[in-house]
């Protein structure tokens, strides 16, 4: 028989496959189910936010930061209210920083729940999504009840945080902290030792240190090869100094390392939400320079002075100094940068955002080279990719 | 060393982490569900819950809004519209307040911002039209949804009292 040229196969991976994560669209060349290309499509969430950023006041520029990884959204507001605080040389009374980093690994949690499941989903396993789900639920009840959103909370302020937690919630989170454990405990039961999900994940999209580096990853892609960094360690901000934990780290950089280096994340969540309810003291949430945090309501229908600085502050906003910062938190995904340039005016000159996902989006392609089709799911759902934050 | 291969061989002939999970599973299958039964059973909300927005009186009646227009100011969407003048007993009030909850992002600031807590965010999520112009909320119907929900309101605007 005359042999036959076999030409490579480009085929289409999303922007509606399930397993793509939102609406990505991968231009895969493919020889038999070997991966040999592939070309990620990006922009189709594009809503222009960072310009969008500066058109608007500082104060109405944080809603847009729940809405880029949005299952994470107050990780996010971190950033961007971080980098505020660093231009204007704020100080954060000592409640508001724990209450910011409580809700930041809530946060964390929020969203590691959220990739374990969907990883597990996309590589066949249906169930420990709909567990996780259930304790997803109990997280956002607690979003909801400190800012009244479950998802686009806007409730980390430039200066602290805009209420302090109701009475109460600190031991319903603290409950939760013990009730969550045995949930965590089954959905391991179901995935890390189960001969499908190893097969899957084991050796797949496999990374050495030095290919992350060069890459630019962070968060747990880059942890998972072995590299303890975390920017709650090496550069701790907020109160995360005064924390114990540990940052876990993986050995292979394989997608079941990353797996289970999340989960290990999730404990040390834990331990630190733990932390920050027993260490939190009572006091003031919010700094009390009245040009950038508004007066409590009875002070503001009493004194003609916080009337205006009312008016103030939510008509005009207020103005940040001239200059340019960078402020980074270690979201759930990885590195999430601001760099905030100001003019000196009321809104920023320029808002630039470092999405973790965007970077670790870039490497697919080499990630992907030489496995098999069926491959890319796990390898995406092991980047915990969300397309709020990398198309912004 | 051997021990330990023959366990794994025991353990992976007989599919033993197939059967931990099934077992796992079967005992979730018989648990309490956590599902409600929604237009019958609701979740619990919050009092600081941010839902759909309403206009609210004094008790004598006279609507709260003094159109200072600080909410319209502030609304990161630039959802909001009004225009005001004088009425005959010479007291501001707004003629036109308009929201468009298609643009409206339910940041909460607007009811931050207003200073007599006359636009607030209602306990109410239920608010779903068939078409975009139902959710072009006008004056009235907002003051509508105010006399609606007044009792809702003022509790949860009382609970919330301490902290704000």
């Amino acid at each position: 028989m005359a042999e036959v040229n076999i030409k490579n196969y480009n085929l289409n991976f999303g922007p509606q496959h399930p397993a793509a994560h939102g609406v990505l669209r991968m231009v895969m060349e493919l020889d038999g189910e070997v991966i040999e290309r592939v070309d990620p499509h990006i922009g189709l969430l594009h809503r222009g936010t960072e310009k969008l950023i500066e058109q608007k006041q500082y104060l109405q520029a944080t809603p847009y930061f729940d809405r880029l990884d949005y299952v994470a959204p107050m990780n996010q507001e971190h950033a961007f209210v971080m980098a505020i605080e660093k231009l204007m040389g704020l100080e954060v009374p000592e409640r508001g920083q724990y209450i910011r980093v409580l809700f930041s690994e809530i946060g964390r949690v929020l969203n590691h729940i959220l990739n374990l499941t969907t990883h597990g989903m996309d590589v066949g396993a249906m169930t420990p999504i709909l567990w996780g789900f259930e304790e997803r639920e109990i997280l956002m009840g607690f979003y909801e009840a400190v800012c009244g959103a479950r998802m686009h909370a806007n409730y980390f302020r430039p200066g602290g945080v805009h209420q302090d937690m109701p009475a109460g919630l600190d031991e319903k989170i603290m409950n939760w902290t013990e009730t969550f454990i045995p949930t965590l405990e089954d959905m391991e039961t179901l995935l890390i030792d189960n001969r499908i999900f190893k097969q899957r994940n084991v050796d797949i999209g496999v990374f050495g240190q030095d290919e992350a580096l060069e890459w630019g990853m962070s968060g747990p892609m880059l942890r998972s090869t072995g590299i303890a960094w975390d920017l709650r360690k090496s550069q701790p901000y907020d109160v995360y100094a005064k924390m114990d934990f540990k940052v876990a780290v993986g050995k292979h950089g394989d997608c079941y390392d990353r797996f289970m280096l999340r989960l290990a994340e999730v404990r040390e969540s834990l331990k630190i939400i733990r932390q920050c309810i027993n260490d939190m003291k009572a006091g003031p949430v919010a700094s009390i320079d009245r040009k950038v945090t508004p007066p409590p309501r009875a002070e503001m229908k009493r004194s003609m002075e916080a009337l205006i600085h009312h008016f103030k502050l939510y008509t005009e906003g207020f103005k940040v100094p001239e200059g340019e910062v960078y402020a980074a938190v270690e979201a759930p995904k990885g590195e999430f940068g601001v760099y905030l340039v100001s003019d000196g005016s009321n809104r920023p000159y320029r808002c630039k955002i470092k999405a973790p996902g965007f970077v670790h989006l870039s490497a697919m392609d080499h990630l992907c080279r030489g496995h098999m089709l069926a491959d890319a799911p796990a390898v995406l759902g092991a980047m915990d990719i969300v397309f709020g934050e990398v198309d912004r | 060393m051997k021990m330990k291969t023959l366990l794994q061989v025991f353990k992976s002939f007989f599919l033993l982490e197939f059967l931990k999970a099934l077992w796992l599973a079967t005992k979730y299958f018989f648990r309490p569900k956590h599902t409600i039964n929604y237009p019958f059973e609701k979740g619990p909300l919050s009092p600081r819950f941010r839902g759909e927005h309403a206009l609210r009186r004094y008790p004598n009646g006279e609507e709260r809004c003094i159109a200072c227009k600080l909410c319209e100011a502030i609304c990161p969407a630039q959802a909001i519209t009004i225009e005001a003048e004088p009425r005959d007993d010479g007291s501001r009030r707004t003629t036109r307040y308009d929201i468009d909850m298609i643009k409206c992002i339910y940041c909460g600031y607007c009811q931050e911002a207003c200073p007599v807590d006359a636009i607030v965010e209602g306990p109410n999520f239920e608010y779903a039209a068939e078409t975009r112009e139902e959710l072009y909320y006008d004056k009235t119907k907002l003051l509508e949804n105010g006399d609606r929900w007044e009792r809702e309101i003022a509790a949860n605007l009382a609970a919330d009292a301490p902290y704000r």
